[in-house]
């Protein structure tokens, strides 16, 4: 797909008459919230190149910068027109941010930037079936963890508690959670390794990352399992 | 250049307020009466005509017809905007007011007022447009653009129910802002400062508890959280509940089916819980009808045991949130107090203990008055869309959804389509397609909350996008956008992709009026306002004035004309004169004394007529049929009109 320099656009200002660069959102210039722009990706929104490492703190510098330019706050004794358009604009920047903002859903939606079909955290009906496949290095652990969970909650079920069990649970439940710390490791190596990576690579270090995702929300779901049945 | 006057309001639920923006500084506009707060109470007055319509009352005003006359009078509203009635069966049987009998579940509710009914956003509608007045009084001058605060944790359906109101009332609505980011605004505008605050508000119907990280002018809302249905009238309706117990066990008496008994104990409590903030014990007295006398001392500590289970009520929505926003307890930075209800101590020991202030050696912030402060933050933000001045030059609110807002799916599972605390305006794209081949609707229920299930969530509304092309099913792709705006209100825009066809949405609001029902409901309210009660007078006086002066034009080609001496004639003539000139000015009681003057001064004409007319008319009847006829015919004697002549 074209970077955002390559796309030529015959814009300009409708006020001032400046030229406007591929989703500019307001007219460097006078200022002015221009029309929404047809396509424009949350990297553009922040003139960002495609990479997966964010400097945070200078994010959200620009996000206050540009809600500055852009809230409807501004616009509110402006024509119904501008009005509309900085609408638009500012929740496209607020759907921009809170996307590049969290590392997760900043990953996800470089992948689907690139095509990859996925099902992002959370967001499918049916979110509570932990439908991802088993990562197969802890098979054993998680039939384990499973018939220990079931244990557990026939134990509350009938009111009682198994002090011994619970620990050992919470054991389990902290091994996992550590697993989780290292697939977030194993991440900002891919992400380095995508924002360095050549064109012919970029295919396996996306594939890495869906992997890395899929195993990540599956210890996830069982943490959130484990603490469920442990506060029931 | 004049810029256009923005008011702040605050729509309480036990008080209103308004309030503008002077000289750089938020203040509070009084009433009429001097005072700042309007009591958020409105009643039906009893009219003795029976033909004239009857005024509604707003503020303290209107207290008084909640103990004299309850089924005309109606408090909290609040509590029931964008509700249904199976969310307020139970709040109801404290009500003095009904609701009208043929509400159905998912419809807007209507309450009863004597012999009227209204929906929640018209009484609103009238404590808004008191408040209009009263800003209006101030100004010299007229006002119809205001920003209105909202409970951050109200839903999208509550939040339209306001904007009605606003309409209503002939106020442009610029703006809801949530109350506790208000607040945040109050204190922000002279405290330059940086920092995370937390903004606990506890008001009469509503607790709301927001996150918020302020920096370089811009407060950014992390998270909020809150109960829409806690507040001091549960500590209220508490009181109410062991005191009628307690008088069934002490007097005997069973009070329960006494609209005036309760709401004379209610009086009675609340002015003994604000006592209880300042002193040690409160002696509660209520003359109860019946001629019994109700007698209690209660002590505070035995109230704050009675009113823990409220408090503790607080405590989950605070957790959520911190745990929400990211942040421990210890890191917030200030704590503010909002609403009245945060002046009882055992309330803010439960702020105290959540955030850990005194162990950090702080304390909640309650300089600015907390009955008070939502309006003047309101009145900051309205400063800020009007253009802003020196003041609040650098001020940017960016606040958030306070719910995830969802689609019901197959299942009856939720699928997520907005987190809650996203920053708003927030938008989401979603594609359907059609299950049935040549399918030209497709229905999507839209809810909020965080459940799984759509029946546990709030139902938003259902919409409906029609003119879709017919085609084989699973070929459409409907684009459909999902759009909360600045004021969390949702907007929905669908187009079917392969066409390029703009789908048609119909809004089928839970709990609310559509689009039509509001302008209907602006007319009507020209029938009943006060304001338009006085143009109406002044219209129908004109209107008599016309009758008469139409039929006195008309008389000279009456026979009984000619029986009328010079003198008469002159003189129906010489106030008719009058009479013409004074209808076209505004002096009602000038032109009802003209009518009647010249009403007067026809009274012969007119008995003259009437024979005439008699003798005429029972040529070949019996006395009986001619007075039958009489009764019936255009010249027979009306009571109340002049007589009205052919």
């Amino acid at each position: 797909m074209p970077t955002a320099e390559e796309k030529f656009v015959d814009a300009a200002c409708w006020n001032c008459a400046a030229p406007l660069s591929h989703a500019q959102l307001f007219c460097t210039g006078c200022g002015k919230v221009q029309p929404a722009p047809d396509g424009a990706d949350y990297f553009e929104v922040f003139q960002l190149p495609r990479k997966l490492t964010i400097d945070t703190a200078a994010l959200e510098r620009q996000f206050y910068h540009l809600s500055r330019k852009l809230h409807p706050d501004i616009y509110a004794r402006a024509s119904e027109r501008e009005q509309e358009w900085s609408l638009r604009n500012a929740s496209l920047l607020n759907d921009a941010y809170r996307t590049l903002k969290e590392p997760i859903a900043r990953t996800e939606y470089l992948l689907r930037l690139e095509g990859v079909p996925i099902e992002e955290e959370g967001r499918q009906a049916g979110a509570r079936q932990n439908t991802s496949r088993v990562p197969e290095d802890l098979l054993e652990e998680v039939f384990e963890l499973n018939m220990q969970l079931e244990e557990m909650r026939m134990t509350r079920k009938s009111g009682d508690d198994d002090p011994a069990l619970r620990e050992e649970l919470v054991r389990v439940k902290q091994q996992f959670e550590a697993q989780l710390g290292e697939t977030d490791n194993s991440l900002q190596q891919l992400w380095q390794q995508w924002d360095e990576a050549a064109p012919a690579s970029a295919d396996s270090v996306k594939q890495r990352m869906v992997a890395l995702l899929d195993r990540r929300r599956y210890i996830r779901n069982l943490v959130r399992d484990v603490n469920e049945t442990l506060d029931a | 250049m004049t810029e256009e006057r923005v008011i702040g309001i605050d729509l309480g639920t036990t008080n209103s307020l308004v309030a503008f923006m002077y000289n750089e500084r938020p203040v509070v506009i009084p009433g009429e009466d001097g005072v700042n707060l309007v009591p958020s109470v409105v009643a039906l007055d009893v009219q003795t005509d029976p033909r004239a319509r009857p005024t509604v009352v707003v503020g303290n005003g209107a207290r008084k017809s909640l103990i004299s006359s309850p089924g005309r009078a109606v408090y909290s509203v609040k509590r029931l905007m964008g509700r249904g009635v199976e969310d307020v069966q139970d709040e109801l049987k404290l009500f003095p007011f009904r609701l009208a009998e043929n509400v159905q579940p998912g419809e807007v509710l209507r309450i009863r007022l004597g012999e009227m009914e209204f929906t929640p956003s018209e009484i609103s509608a009238y404590i808004l447009r008191q408040l209009k007045r009263n800003a209006e009084r101030y100004f010299g001058g007229s006002v119809s653009k205001a920003v209105i605060t909202v409970p951050a944790y109200f839903n999208d359906a509550q939040r339209q129910a306001t904007k009605d109101a606003g309409r209503m009332a002939g106020l442009d609505v610029l703006r809801l802002v949530n109350e506790p980011t208000a607040a945040a605004l109050a204190y922000g505008l002279d405290r330059e400062k940086e920092g995370i605050v937390a903004v606990y508000d506890l008001g009469g119907g509503t607790f709301d508890i927001s996150i918020l990280k302020l920096q370089d002018g811009i407060f950014e809302v992390v998270a909020t959280n809150g109960d829409t249905h806690l507040g001091g009238d549960d500590i209220d309706n508490l009181l109410i509940a062991i005191a009628i117990e307690d008088i069934r066990g002490d007097l005997g008496v069973d009070v329960r089916g006494s609209a005036e008994a309760i709401q004379a104990i209610r009086k009675a409590l609340i002015e003994a819980k604000i006592e209880l903030s300042s002193a040690n014990n409160s002696r509660l007295e209520v003359a109860l009808p019946g001629g019994h006398l109700y007698r209690r001392e209660i002590a505070r500590d035995q109230f704050e045991e009675l009113i823990q289970p409220i408090l503790e009520r607080t405590i989950r929505p605070v957790r959520q949130a911190l745990k929400d926003s990211g942040f421990a307890p210890e890191q917030i930075q200030e704590v503010v107090l909002v609403g009245g209800s945060t002046r009882i101590p055992a309330v803010r020991q439960v702020v105290d203990d959540l955030f850990q202030l005194s162990a950090r050696g702080k304390k909640p912030h309650t300089e600015l008055n907390p009955d008070e402060v939502v309006a003047l933050g309101a009145a900051v933000q309205a400063n800020i869309l009007a253009g802003g001045s020196k003041a609040t030059e650098d001020m940017l609110l960016l606040d958030v959804t306070p719910l995830s807002l969802g689609i019901e799916a197959l299942g009856g599972v939720v699928a997520k389509i907005i987190d809650r605390n996203s920053t708003i305006p927030a938008s989401a794209t979603e594609h359907f397609t059609t299950g049935v081949d040549g399918q030209t609707n497709v229905a999507i229920h839209v809810v909020q909350g965080e459940r799984e299930l759509a029946k546990d969530c709030r139902s938003l509304a259902r919409f409906d996008l029609k003119g879709i092309p017919p085609m084989s099913a699973g070929l459409p792709r409907i684009e459909v956008k999902f759009l909360i705006d600045a004021n969390g209100i949702l907007h929905v825009s669908a187009l079917e992709q392969r066409s390029g066809k703009q789908a048609e949405i119909e809004v089928k609001p839970t709990y609310g009026l559509t689009d039509e029902q509001v302008e209907t409901m602006i007319l009507e309210s020209f029938d009943y306002a006060e304001e338009d009660f006085h143009v109406r007078q002044l219209i129908e006086a004109r209107n008599e004035a016309e009758t008469i002066l139409a039929a006195v034009e008309k008389a000279p080609q009456h026979a009984a004309w000619q029986q009328l001496s010079e003198q008469e004639r002159a003189e129906i003539a010489k106030l008719s004169g009058e009479l013409s000139v004074v209808k076209q000015g505004d002096d009602l009681p000038a032109i009802r004394q003209a009518t009647e003057a010249l009403d007067h001064a026809t009274r012969r004409f007119a008995e003259l007529m009437m024979d005439q007319a008699v003798s005429s008319a029972i040529q070949g009847e019996t006395m009986q049929s001619a007075s039958t006829k009489l009764g019936e015919g255009p010249t027979a004697p009306h009571e109340i009109a002049p007589a009205e002549f052919n």
